[in-house]
C-alpha cells in the first residue's frame, strides 16, 4: 500500500481505475496537502507529463496533468506569455516540497490576486480530459476560447479536487506578459477603510489587477496594496489616477520597481504572512463589504485579498472558525490543519440539503465505486 | 430535423393540466387557446415551428416552482423560455409541452456598487441590466447581438457571448450566483455575491446547460465600471490570410482589444449596399476597438498601426470622432440585417483556433462553390468564433436542406481543425445531431449522467442538445 501508483499514460491510468476496488488518494505531487489525511492508496498524475501543444498566436497551451507549473511558466516566459490567473504556490504555507503540477492547480481551482481582474483558474480552463470512476476516458471543452457545445464539465472538473475523475490533460488560455506594473501603497488604514479604498479602486475605470490589505505588514503596520499592470505609460497614468481618486482616504506611495512589486504580490499570493507559523489557516470567500466584520469575529491574524472578497485567517489549532462567524454570503475552507482537526471540522463548509444531494448525485455517477478521495468533499 | 412523437397521454390530459396550472398562477398567466399558443411556436430559429400544448407565465420564483412541481407530478414535458431569441432552437416547443416563460419576471432586486454586482430576475433583458447601472457609470459586460431583446435567463442557459467577450469573458465568467428551481419544484441558491461558489462548481455546470438542468429565476451578475473611452479602427486587407495573420500579431503583442471583428468580401459588399458605411471594397476587413483614456487609446492604436503596417493594409482608418466611430461600427452592426435584405440566411457559430483562420476560410470557399450557395463571413476574430452566413432561398424546393448540409460540413470542418460546433449560440435542436462529430459515446454519456442527477425523468427541454437516438432510452423510461 505504500507504493505510489504513477501511471505513465491515460490508458494505463484508465486500467488502474477500472480494476481498483479500494479507495485511491489522488494527487499531483501533493504540495497542497489536500488529500494527505485521507485513507487509500496514493495515485499520482506526475507520470503523465509534458506540454502537448503550445500556440502563442492563439494564446493556448495544452499540457498533460502531471506537467509541472514551473515547466509551463518557463515555456510561456520564452514567448513573453503567462498564466494570468496567477496560481498560488502552496508549498511555503503547507510546508511541503516538490513541483506543483498543472493538474493539481486545476483540480483545486487555484487562483491568485489577479482573480479580481481576470477570473479564476476555471475561467482560463478551455478543456479537460479525465478518467472517471468507471475507468472511462472523458473529454470536454477543447482548445478554443469560446465553446458552448454541450454541458460545461470543464468548470465542474475545476475545483472538484479529484472527486469526480482523475485529470489527464488540461487546455488553458494564456495571456501576454505585461510590460510594466505599479503598486499603490497606503499605510495605516483600518480594515474597514481598506475595504472601502479597495472597493473604490476596483469600481473605477483604472483596471486594478490586485487589491490586498494586511493589518500588520512587514514593519507591523497596516498596508493596503493596489496593483495596475499593462503598457508603461498607461500604468503610470492609472497609478496616478488612483492616487487622486483615493487621496481623501490617506497618503499613498507608488512603487514600480519590478522586483519589489513582484515580491510583494508573491507575498500576498502565497500567504507568506503565515509561513512557518503555528496554527490552522482558513480561507474565507465572502462579499468584500462583509470582510471587516468577519475578520473581527474570526479573531486571530487576517490577510485580505481580492479587495476583501478573500480572507485568510490564522487561528489556534482546532478552533472552529465557522462557529465564530455570524451569517454571511460565502463559505470557509480549512486549508492548513492537522489530520485530526480536518476530521473534526471538515475541510469544506457543509452545504444545504439540496446542494449536498446534487453533489452526491454527481459523485455517485462519476465515481460509482466511491474510490476517489473518499470523504474529502462529503 | 426530427422531434420526438408527442406524448398522447399528456395531450389527452391537457384540460386537467391547464386547470392545475391556472389554479397555481395569477389570472391570465396560462395560455392554452390554440391561436394564442402559436405566438410561442418558435424562437429565432424560424425554420422550425411547433405550437406548445400550453404556456405558463409566472411572475415569481414560487410560481415557477409551482409550475414545475405540477409538471413533474404529472409527467409533463417543460420547455423553458427567456425572450425567445435563440438562434439554435433552444426554446422550440414540442406539441406536448408546457412553455415556461420568465418574461414577466424582470425586476432589479439589488444593486451593490461597493461589491460590484446586480441581482435581477432573469426575464430582464440583457441591455436593461446595463441600463439599470448606467447612470452610476457601470455596465454588464456580455453583449450578445440580440441584447436589446434577449433575456438573462437565455443568456445563462446558452452561456452567451458577444463582441466584447475578448476582453471581458462570456456569461459564465460574469455570473456570480443563481436561484435555481429544479424540475421537482425545489428552490435552491447556488453561489451569491461572493466570488467563488462553495463545493463543486454547480454554477459553472448550470450556465450553458440549455435549460435542461433547472430553471434559473434570479441571477447575481458582476458589473464593471465603464472605461474612460473607446475607439475603433478599420483595417482593410487584400487577403484573408494576411488579415488572419494581423489578428494573431495584435493578440500576441500584448494589446488586449475589447473587440476584433472580421468581415470577408461577400459580407463587405452586401453591407455596403445596405448600410453605405463607406467600407473599402477589399478581401477582408478588421474592426479593432481599444479602451482607456485618450492617451492610452492613442498608444494602443499606435501599436496596432505598426503591426498592421507590416502586413501592407489597403486601408487603415482611425476614428477621429464619435460620428466616425459609429460609421466604422455601422456596417458590422447591420451585417445580419443586410444579409436578410438580399436573402434568407442561416447563421453558424463554430469556433476554431485563431491560427486556423486562413485555412478554414479557404475551405469554406471551396465548400460554398461545391454546394452552389454563397457564404458570407462576419465574426469575432480575436477568439476564433466564426459566424458564416449561408445564403439560400427558403421558397426554393430543397434549398433549406442543401443549406443545412453545407452548414453541417462547415461545422464538422471547425471540429476537424481543433475547434467546436458552437461558440456562443448553443446546440439547441440545430446542432444536436452533430454532437457525435465532436464527442465520443463516452463523452456524451458523461453529460447525460449529469442530466440524470438534475432531471431524472428527463422532462426538461429533453429533445435538445443530444441526438435523439442517444437519449431515446432515457426519455421514454
Amino acid at each position: 500500500m505504500t507504493d505510489i501508483l504513477k501511471p505513465e499514460s491515460e490508458a494505463a491510468l484508465a486500467e488502474v481505475i477500472a480494476t481498483a476496488e479500494t479507495p485511491l488518494r489522488i494527487t499531483g505531487v501533493g504540495t497542497r496537502g489536500t488529500t494527505s489525511g485521507l485513507t487509500g492508496q496514493q495515485l499520482s498524475t506526475s507520470g503523465m507529463s509534458g506540454v502537448t501543444l503550445y500556440e502563442p498566436g492563439a494564446l493556448t497551451l495544452v499540457a498533460r496533468a502531471g506537467t509541472s507549473v514551473a515547466e509551463i511558466e518557463a515555456l510561456l516566459a520564452e514567448k513573453k506569455q503567462r498564466l494570468a490567473f496567477e496560481p498560488m504556490d502552496h508549498r511555503g504555507l503547507m510546508g511541503t516540497t516538490g513541483e506543483p503540477t498543472i493538474g493539481g492547480i486545476v483540480a483545486a481551482n487555484v487562483s491568485g490576486p489577479r482573480r479580481v481582474a481576470v477570473g479564476a483558474c476555471r475561467d482560463h480552463l478551455l478543456g479537460v480530459r479525465f478518467v472517471d470512476g468507471r475507468g472511462k476516458v472523458i473529454k470536454n471543452g477543447g482548445r478554443v476560447m469560446k465553446n458552448v457545445t454541450g454541458y460545461d464539465l470543464v468548470k465542474l472538473m475545476a475545483g472538484s479536487f479529484g472527486t469526480l475523475g482523475v485529470l489527464t490533460e488540461v487546455s488553458l488560455k494564456v495571456l501576454p506578459e505585461v510590460e510594466a506594473r505599479a503598486v499603490l501603497l497606503i499605510n495605516g488604514l483600518s480594515v474597514a477603510d481598506a475595504v472601502a479604498a479597495m472597493s473604490r479602486a476596483l469600481g473605477s475605470p483604472y483596471e486594478v489587477s490586485g487589491a490586498a490589505h494586511t493589518p500588520s505588514g512587514l514593519d507591523g503596520h497596516p498596508v493596503t496594496m493596489l496593483r495596475v499592470e499593462g503598457f508603461a505609460e498607461s500604468v503610470a497614468y492609472r497609478a496616478k489616477a488612483l492616487q487622486k481618486l483615493l487621496a481623501e482616504l490617506g497618503e499613498s506611495q507608488i512603487e514600480d520597481d519590478p522586483a519589489r512589486t513582484k515580491a510583494g504580490w508573491n507575498w500576498v499570493r502565497n500567504v507568506e504572512a503565515f509561513h512557518g507559523s503555528q496554527g490552522d489557516v482558513w480561507r474565507v470567500s465572502c462579499k468584500p463589504s462583509d470582510a471587516p466584520r468577519l475578520a473581527e469575529e474570526a479573531g486571530g491574524e487576517a490577510l485580505l485579498d481580492w479587495g476583501g472578497g478573500l480572507l485568510w485567517v490564522q487561528l489556534p489549532e482546532g478552533t472552529d472558525l465557522r462557529a465564530r462567524l455570524s451569517s454571511y454570503d460565502g463559505h470557509a475552507t480549512l486549508v492548513r490543519a492537522s489530520a485530526k482537526t480536518r476530521d473534526a471540522l471538515s475541510v469544506f463548509e457543509p452545504q444545504n440539503e439540496i446542494l449536498t444531494r446534487m453533489a452526491q448525485g454527481l459523485r455517485d455517477r462519476f465515481d460509482p465505486k466511491q474510490i476517489f478521495n473518499t470523504g474529502l468533499m462529503g | 430535423m426530427q422531434m420526438p412523437q408527442p406524448n398522447q397521454d399528456v395531450l389527452g390530459r391537457k384540460s386537467r393540466i391547464v386547470a392545475l396550472l391556472a389554479e397555481a398562477l395569477p389570472e391570465g398567466a396560462v395560455i392554452h387557446d390554440e391561436n394564442e399558443t402559436r405566438a410561442y411556436e418558435c424562437d429565432a430559429l424560424t425554420a422550425y415551428k411547433c405550437p406548445p400544448m400550453c404556456v405558463a407565465l409566472p411572475t415569481c420564483t414560487e410560481e415557477v416552482a409551482a409550475v414545475l412541481r405540477i409538471c413533474s407530478e404529472n409527467n409533463v414535458p417543460v420547455v423553458p423560455r427567456g425572450a425567445g431569441t435563440s438562434l439554435a432552437g433552444g426554446a422550440l416547443p414540442t406539441a406536448d409541452c408546457v412553455i415556461l416563460g420568465v418574461a414577466r419576471m424582470n425586476e432589479v432586486l439589488e444593486t451593490d456598487y461597493d461589491n460590484r454586482f446586480i441581482r435581477v430576475q432573469t426575464g430582464r433583458t440583457n441591455l436593461s441590466v446595463s441600463g439599470a447601472v448606467e447612470e452610476n457609470g457601470f455596465f454588464y459586460a456580455p453583449d450578445p447581438s440580440s441584447q436589446l431583446a434577449c433575456a438573462i435567463a437565455g443568456n445563462i442557459a446558452m452561456n452567451s457571448g458577444g463582441a466584447h467577450c475578448l476582453k471581458y469573458g462570456v456569461t459564465t465568467n460574469n455570473l456570480l450566483g443563481v436561484k435555481l428551481v429544479t424540475m421537482e419544484g425545489e428552490i435552491v441558491e447556488i453561489g451569491g455575491a461572493h466570488m467563488d461558489a462553495a463545493g463543486l462548481d454547480l454554477l459553472g455546470l448550470i450556465c450553458g446547460s440549455e435549460g435542461q438542468l433547472g430553471v434559473v429565476t434570479e441571477a447575481t451578475l458582476r458589473i464593471l465600471h465603464k472605461p474612460e473611452g473607446a475607439r475603433p479602427v478599420l483595417i482593410g486587407f487584400d487577403s484573408n490570410e494576411v488579415a488572419g495573420a494581423c489578428v494573431s500579431d495584435i493578440i500576441q503583442a500584448g494589446i488586449l482589444p475589447v473587440a476584433i471583428e472580421f468581415m470577408d468580401r461577400p459580407c463587405i459588399r452586401a453591407v455596403e449596399k445596405f448600410a453605405k458605411a463607406g467600407y473599402p471594397d477589399c478581401e477582408a476587413l478588421l474592426i479593432v476597438e481599444v479602451e482607456g483614456s485618450d492617451a492610452e487609446i492613442d498608444h494602443q492604436l499606435g501599436l496596432i498601426k505598426d503591426i498592421a503596417s507590416a502586413h501592407n493594409p489597403v486601408e487603415f482608418r482611425e476614428s477621429g470622432s464619435a460620428e466616425e466611430s459609429a460609421a466604422i461600427w455601422l456596417g458590422r452592426k447591420s451585417a445580419f440585417g443586410a444579409m436578410g435584405q438580399i436573402n434568407d440566411y442561416m447563421c453558424l457559430d463554430g469556433t476554431i483556433p485563431v491560427s486556423e483562420l486562413p485555412l478554414v476560410l479557404g475551405r469554406i470557399r471551396e465548400l460554398s462553390q461545391g454546394y452552389g450557395l454563397e457564404v458570407a463571413n462576419v465574426f469575432h476574430a480575436g477568439d476564433g468564433n466564426m459566424h458564416p452566413l449561408i445564403l439560400f432561398n427558403a421558397n426554393k424546393d430543397g434549398d433549406l436542406e442543401k443549406c443545412e448540409a453545407l452548414g453541417a460540413d462547415i461545422l464538422r470542418l471547425c471540429v476537424e481543425v481543433g475547434g467546436c460546433l458552437t461558440g456562443e449560440h448553443g446546440v439547441g435542436v440545430e446542432k444536436r445531431d452533430l454532437m457525435t462529430s465532436q464527442y465520443t459515446a463516452d463523452d456524451l454519456e458523461a453529460q447525460l449522467l449529469v442530466k440524470d442527477v438534475f432531471d431524472p425523468k428527463w422532462l426538461l427541454n429533453a429533445a435538445k442538445v443530444f441526438p435523439l437516438e442517444v437519449t431515446q432510452s432515457r426519455r421514454s423510461a
